[in-house]
């Protein structure tokens, strides 16, 4: 009865905060409106999100959250370099193909996200069974080298978040 | 007082951002760069959002700042959507 | 006083990733490259700029939580918005030939044709 009413817990609960958060105060019209919303909006998109992700360990989620903010600033400050300091026919953008050992739809989003904000790199397309993801790099003077920094960092930390 | 200056020179820089990715959305040579623009020039409008409830000291104008970030986006996407497929809502 | 020295420090890197974004969008020369400098260095300048708001508030003695609210909205459609302009540019301005192989038997899904209902 519960699951079939709320098929995903943590985004009905996520719903609340952020409806709460957007109306600012704290008053009984806008709890039962958050909690309308948390019961309709998950009913309504089910049918787009039949299955539920696994968490292994959600502390690992945080962990992998906070590498992957600091990645941001360094990455940024990467690439304002480049941007900044090298002629623009000296840089060597390439096409790369990543293959993925992860099976989840959501673990590859995640990673696919991961890839857009970090060093340089964006993904650009996947393959149509879901097993590549294709990414552009601006600057990648050995694109295996990326290639393989991405599956180390952040698709092996991601493979023991997801089951 | 730092503050201040450093307010007015984080305002100056990001109008001075919208200048430069208004120009690149006239002379740009593709369209997808022409919606690249006008993204930049959202989030950077939302930016100058933020920088005026500093100097105003009302603080976020919270409302103006997400329906930039709303609209900005889903406009964005549509956009390219319309490139993609040539139809918006299939 | 650091707290004011870290907040004017924020502000004047926020200037500085919104002014490079834009001077990448207009110096870099193929399409592809175009997409690197303002859909990450304009996120981090707005980023900055939420960091002082946030910090700015925490001075007055309010909680941040707004400011919180519209650096999780930037940050989650950021890649989206890249995502889709990278496929835009798949189909108008790259040369399919140049990409790499997907070496898993399938297309690139955006060059796959939906499947029939």
């Amino acid at each position: 009865m519960m699951r079939r009413l709320y098929p995903h817990p943590y985004l009905s609960l996520l719903l609340v905060m952020v409806w709460l958060l957007l109306v600012n105060r704290l008053a009984l019209g806008s709890l039962v409106m958050a909690a309308f919303l948390a019961t309709v909006i998950p009913l309504l998109t089910s049918a787009y999100w039949p299955a539920r992700p696994r968490l292994q360990s959600p502390m690992r989620l945080v962990a992998y959250v906070a590498l992957v903010v600091w990645d941001i600033i360094l990455a940024n400050i990467q690439v304002a370099v480049i941007v900044l300091f090298k002629p623009a026919d000296q840089i060597r953008s390439a096409w790369i193909t990543v293959p993925l050992d992860l099976t989840s739809p959501e673990a590859i989003t995640l990673l696919a996200g991961t890839i857009t904000m970090t060093p340089g790199t964006i993904t650009a397309d996947f393959s149509a069974d879901g097993q590549a993801l294709l990414i552009h790099a601006l600057h990648a003077p050995d694109p295996d080298a990326v290639r393989d920094d991405i599956k180390a960092r952040y698709e092996d930390r991601l493979k023991r978040i997801f089951i | 007082m730092m503050t201040a200056y450093a307010l007015s020179f984080a305002i100056g820089c990001f109008a001075l951002a919208l200048l430069l990715n208004l120009w690149r959305l006239i002379t740009s040579p593709t369209l997808p760069d022409r919606i690249l623009a006008v993204d930049t020039m959202v989030v950077n409008v939302i930016a100058l959002v933020v920088l005026y409830g500093i100097k105003s000291g009302t603080g976020l104008n919270f409302e103006a700042a997400v329906l930039f970030a709303m609209t900005g986006f889903i406009s964005t996407v549509a956009f390219c959507k319309y490139l993609l497929r040539g139809s918006i809502i299939e | 006083m650091i707290w004011d020295l870290l907040i004017a420090a924020l502000l004047v890197i926020s200037g500085l990733f919104g002014l490079i974004g834009a001077f990448g969008l207009l110096k870099l020369r193929a399409p592809m490259q175009r997409l690197h400098a303002p859909t990450k260095a304009t996120t981090v300048g707005v980023g900055a700029a939420l960091l002082a708001s946030a910090g700015t508030a925490v001075l007055v003695g309010d909680a941040p939580w707004q400011e919180a609210m519209v650096a999780v909205f930037l940050f989650l459609t950021a890649p989206l918005t890249a995502l889709y302009l990278a496929k835009a540019h798949l189909h108008g301005t790259v040369d399919r030939k140049g990409l790499p192989p997907t070496g898993t038997g399938s297309d690139w899904a955006g060059f796959t044709p939906p499947p029939q209902e």
